[in-house]
């Protein structure tokens, strides 16, 4: 008989994804239209879909270099240069992942030593902090409020920060707030993070998706390519999620770190979408702006729609979630996408699982046809009208 | 004539949907919508929103008769109206669908649209090859839409997302 659990303590302490709870009770129904998915409605263009079939045709199915292949490390460089102004040298500051979420995780294990604290911005995606946890770090929250648009205010991350701290992790477009910050925010914060000697684990995978403001990625401001390590991919700007692949950029020292891990662990990732991916940085731009376009008409779209009826919500400067707050109804973020879910049928995310200053707030995307949103907005706002008690 | 952002966000969005409500234009485009009603009328003056269409796949309806070729047509430019008048001439025929001047073997690219093979037949015997300027033509019978102005005819691609993710 076994008398001790064979599960890590580590791992038991995770808690599971509040998300999972909504997914299991939204798939069993018919009818519903899902504001919950995150990730983009298009299908990958077909030129790249075609790329990774010719790469089949012609047998490329061996393991690529630990770090990716090297032309497309050499695509990414240019792509990085290209469009955020930052250099990386393929040969060694290039890693090719499986997915971001690969990226962050030996982002992560490569630097954070056990009992080292990272800073985690909820409402934030929810993978960083059972990462930061599996990487024996301690995950401390700063929670951004609705009034400041869900930006980090600078006095903030002052007053987390701890001796004991190593690094923030920054996401911009922000899942699921939408919320972008602009040079000027990242200037702000970058002095403080100068001042205490920290690292930046920079999410920019939604970077191509930015409405308003062209993007600046954290490694462009001044001093700060040295001290952040930049995650980005494929899955969102390119419509790719489930190629799985993404990749991280970091100064030579903290990449060959990050390397060690992931020739241990991955070995290298999938080929064919790494052949994939090369036709994306190759010629894959206009694709990209053309879903630029339709999520930011959708974008206007929903948030002008969500005001319309009485929710508050703010302009997300990217990403393709909208975060508005449910205050007038009275009801917790659990509580009213599971009425809403059971009486409307619509599936959006409750915001509290994305950290506590989320509760108040719903998650939803509009990745979605434009049918499907004028139906979602038509359903939400009878759901308002029955429940708003302002 | 040049337009502005605005003028053109707009049109891309009916390019493909000149149904969508305006209030809900108004909203994608971030325009407000009497502001809408403005352009669009002063878009229509200028001739930039020639007409409102629809994309229709007849081959579905049993009751709809009809084929559609594609006419390659040389013709001899006259001087000082170049192919201008000849193609006037063929585009003033109801049959005519459309007609282009192309670079390349041929000078226009003609479609017609009848109700029998025959009557395509008639027409481009009697009408169009006599007329003085056409040298030749060369018919191509369309035997099946699979896309047209950019729309799959049997697009089949369904939402294959699972409902709920991160």
């Amino acid at each position: 008989m076994i008398k001790t659990s064979f599960i890590s303590k580590t791992v038991s302490e995770l808690k599971p994804s509040g998300i999972r709870r909504f997914f299991d009770l939204a798939a069993n129904m018919e009818g519903v239209i899902s504001l919950g998915v995150g990730e983009p409605d298009f299908v990958t263009s077909w030129s790249v879909r075609e790329a990774a079939i010719l790469s089949l045709e012609q047998g490329h199915t061996s393991y690529t270099a630990n770090a990716g292949l090297l032309e497309l490390r050499r695509e990414i460089a240019d792509y990085m240069h290209k469009s955020f102004e930052v250099t990386y040298n393929p040969a060694d500051e290039i890693i090719v992942t499986v997915g971001a979420s690969q990226a962050i995780d030996i982002a992560l294990r490569a630097t954070v030593s056990p009992g080292e604290e990272v800073l985690i911005v909820e409402p934030s995606f929810v993978s960083y902090a059972p990462l930061v946890m599996l990487a024996g770090g301690i995950a401390k929250t700063i929670q951004t409020a609705n009034e400041n648009e869900f930006k980090l205010m600078p006095q903030q991350l002052e007053e987390a920060i701890t001796p004991n701290t190593k690094a923030i992790m920054l996401c911009s477009p922000n899942n699921p707030t939408g919320t972008q910050l602009g040079k000027e925010d990242l200037i702000k914060l970058s002095q403080i993070v100068k001042k205490h000697d920290l690292l930046v684990i920079s999410d920019e995978i939604y970077s191509e998706l930015a409405y308003d403001e062209s993007y600046t990625s954290m490694a462009a401001i001044e001093e700060m390519r040295e001290r952040t390590i930049v995650i980005n991919g494929f899955s969102k700007g390119f419509a790719m999620t489930g190629w799985r692949l993404g990749f991280v950029c970091a100064p030579a020292d903290i990449a060959s770190a990050m390397l060690k891990i992931h020739q241990y662990t991955m070995m290298c990732a999938s080929t064919m979408a790494q052949y994939a991916a090369l036709e994306a940085l190759k010629n894959g731009g206009s694709d990209v702006e053309e879903m630029r376009s339709s999520y930011r008409r959708r974008r206007n779209y929903i948030v002008k729609s969500f005001n319309e009826i009485g929710l508050d919500c703010h302009t997300p400067g990217g990403a393709f979630y909208a975060f508005p707050s449910i205050r007038l109804t009275g009801l917790s973020s659990e509580e009213f996408a599971e009425k809403l879910l059971m009486e409307e049928k619509v599936a959006v995310v409750p915001g509290n699982v994305f950290g506590d200053s989320g509760e108040g707030h719903i998650r939803c995307s509009y990745a979605t046809s434009m049918d499907q949103l004028q139906e979602a907005v038509k359903r939400i706002g009878r759901f308002i009208e029955k429940y708003k008690v302002e | 004539m040049h337009l502005n952002e605005k003028e053109l966000e707009i049109l891309s969005i009916i390019e493909t949907n000149s149904r969508i409500d305006i209030s809900d234009l108004g909203k994608m485009a971030d325009v407000p919508e009497s502001e809408i009603e403005l352009t669009l009328q002063k878009l229509q003056e200028m001739k930039v929103i020639v007409r409102y269409a629809t994309i229709i796949d007849w081959s579905k309806v049993d009751e709809h008769q009809g084929v559609t070729a594609m006419i390659d047509v040389k013709v001899t430019p006259k001087r000082g109206v170049g192919f201008d008048e000849v193609a006037q001439r063929i585009y003033k025929f109801k049959e005519v669908k459309s007609v282009y001047l192309m670079s390349g073997a041929y000078d226009l690219s003609v479609i017609v649209e009848g109700s029998s093979m025959n009557e395509l037949a008639r027409f481009v015997s009697e009408k169009l090859s006599t007329l003085d300027s056409v040298i030749s033509t060369t018919t191509h019978f369309i035997l099946k839409k699979y896309k047209h102005d950019g729309t799959i005819f049997d697009q089949t691609e369904e939402d294959k997302r699972i409902v709920v993710s991160p």
